[in-house]
């Protein structure tokens, strides 16, 4: 591993818990509803807590990429999410540089519109102003493949397949340089040639920015990409270190 | 600094740094000019913040707009037909059928007007309920002032309404009203009344982001906002014989001053007016300042919290 530089991000023993609302349902007619805002919500109670996160402390530094791995429910995406700042932790800190970003653009593009249309709103919805859209359109096309079969960015975007779907909302998502980056489960799409692009992708996006953070059930994926590896399990950081120790010890437990 | 490191990175087997307190490491983030994930940013930030979005902002709602009208088969054309039909339903109901018509002259404009207007608000005020949960996706995923969302859907409400007043100029048009300069006053009433607009748009944003039930109800205040405000006969029919207090409430009515000063700027008609048109333009400048940037400070102050269960 290249000699680690500054640090981008800094986790200091964070807790995170779900706090699940029971009873009030999302909908019911309007005097229900009305019933329950007179009532200042007394339908909401804490039915449950779910200590997703047990106390997390890890240093990320500059051209890092980081595989998470553990089990479904394990803490990994919650970890992501809480990094990006979508999430409150209980009690701990956590300290970034710039702004972590998670890549999923694919929540602001609309189904209705063209390809065309949806590169335009994703590249303006991750904070680039028309020009640099207008410098990175074509690059996002070559790098999606839509157009390989047939000039499909013209299309709503309802009449792609669903391959096609994410490697174009990827290919967006992927336009931009990030401080840090965090890639939830992203590579699981398109056939084996986008997710080998995919893979180069991550690694310049890695060797321009700063650091990587790959969530990922392909164990190969993990190798390909990252050469160190925080392992989850229930919330707690089972192991951290240099991806082959630390996925073989993984893939030893399952 | 540099046992932090060591510690913190390559560690197999082991759970964590303990050996380094959280005073310590605070010190060393802000020492590399690290922050608080997903801290609130300043007013002045987050105002800049929205200005570098403005492009998103206004691609956002109109791509909105497109997307609506996107598989019927005469598409943008319902931008057109959907007011004129909806100002013809309450013509056919108010005009006909219940003849609160008299005394208003011309009628169909006069309709028109409070009609096309209450729309705008009451439309934007509907969908700000819904623009936070509706956009939770978008929130959760990408890093961007929420404020972004009511404002966009104040613009989707606007440019619709644009579509309306192309209808309603040919409306007042074609019942023999004449075009004068007074119709350029269209502009800075629409300019107070989209202030005014985004501001409720905020308020409705924030109070729906936490009670998801606001949108089951708002559409039964609306309807009740819109008998109060004057759109299909004169508000002098209930101000007349209201106690004086409750006749100045009615005649403050933010949604009913900018019906007034619409129909004073397109048809003129003085006299059919609820408040001398100078009063109109006070209280409108007032409503438009005071929830405008009321529900800006009001929608920032839970910024962090939007999108969190």
């Amino acid at each position: 591993m290249d000699a680690p530089s500054r640090p981008t991000v800094v986790v200091d023993n964070v807790h995170i818990t779900y706090r699940i609302y029971g009873a009030a349902g999302k909908k019911g007619n309007a005097v229900a509803a009305f019933s329950r805002i007179i009532t200042r919500r007394g339908g909401r109670k804490v039915t449950r807590e779910v200590h997703a996160i047990r106390g997390v402390s890890f240093t990320a530094y500059e051209g890092e990429a980081i595989g998470l791995i553990g089990r479904n429910g394990s803490g990994k995406s919650t970890l992501l999410r809480a990094i990006a700042g979508f999430l409150p932790t209980d009690s701990g800190a956590i300290y970034t540089r710039g702004q972590p970003s998670l890549l999923g653009v694919n929540a602001a593009l609309m189904n209705d519109l063209s390809g065309e249309r949806n590169v335009v709103l994703g590249c303006l919805a991750m904070g680039m102003n028309r020009a640099e859209v207008k410098r990175v359109y074509p690059d996002i096309v070559e790098f999606s493949g839509i157009n390989e079969n047939g000039p499909f960015i013209d299309l709503p975007m309802r009449t792609y397949s669903s391959g096609m779907a994410a490697r174009l909302r990827f290919a967006i998502s992927a336009a931009k340089k990030h401080d840090v980056l965090m890639i939830d489960e992203a590579l699981a799409t398109g056939d084996a040639r986008f997710q080998k692009r995919s893979e180069e992708r991550i690694r310049e996006l890695r060797e321009e920015a700063g650091t990587v953070f790959v969530v990922s059930h392909n164990n190969r994926s993990i190798r390909e990409i990252c050469a160190r590896t925080i392992w989850l399990d229930r919330g707690v950081i089972l192991a951290d270190g240099p991806t082959e120790e630390v996925v073989s010890a993984y893939e030893k437990a399952q | 600094m540099s046992g932090l490191r060591a510690d913190a990175t390559f560690t197999p087997g082991l759970p964590a740094q303990p050996s380094d307190t959280s005073a310590a490491l605070a010190a060393y983030a802000a020492a590399n000019g690290m922050h608080v994930s997903g801290e609130r940013p300043s007013l002045l930030r987050y105002v800049r913040g929205l200005w570098e979005r403005r492009d998103f902002i206004l691609t956002f709602a109109t791509a909105r707009l497109a997307a609506q009208y996107s598989t019927a088969r005469l598409g943008q054309i319902w931008q057109l037909l959907t007011p004129i039909f909806n100002a013809g339903v309450y013509y056919l109901i108010f005009g006909v059928l219940l003849e609160t018509n008299r005394g208003i002259h011309p009628f169909i404009p006069y309709l028109c007007c409070g009609v096309f207007v209450f729309n705008f608000t009451q439309q934007t005020v509907l969908a700000g309920c819904r623009a936070v949960p509706d956009n939770v996706g978008l929130i959760r995923a990408l890093h961007f002032p929420r404020a972004t969302l009511p404002i966009s859907v104040m613009i989707t409400q606007l440019q619709q309404l644009l579509f309306s007043m192309v209808a309603l100029m040919v409306i007042v048009l074609a019942s023999g009203v004449r075009v004068t300069f007074a119709w350029l006053l269209v502009v800075p009433i629409l300019v107070l009344q989209s202030v005014f607009n985004v501001g409720m748009a905020m308020i409705m944003g924030r109070i729906g982001a936490k009670t998801t039930d606001v949108s089951q109800v708002m559409p039964f205040v609306m309807r009740t906002w819109m008998y109060a405000s004057g759109v299909f006969y004169k508000v002098s029919t209930f101000t007349a014989h209201a106690p004086p207090l409750v006749a100045t409430a009615l005649k403050a009515n933010p949604i009913l001053v900018y019906i007034e000063l619409m129909r004073f700027a397109l048809i003129g008609q003085r006299e059919q007016l609820a408040s001398p048109p100078a009063r109109l333009w006070v209280m409108a400048v007032i409503w438009s300042l005071l929830v405008g940037v009321g529900g800006f400070v009001y929608f920032w102050q839970a910024e962090e919290e939007y999108g969190r269960a």
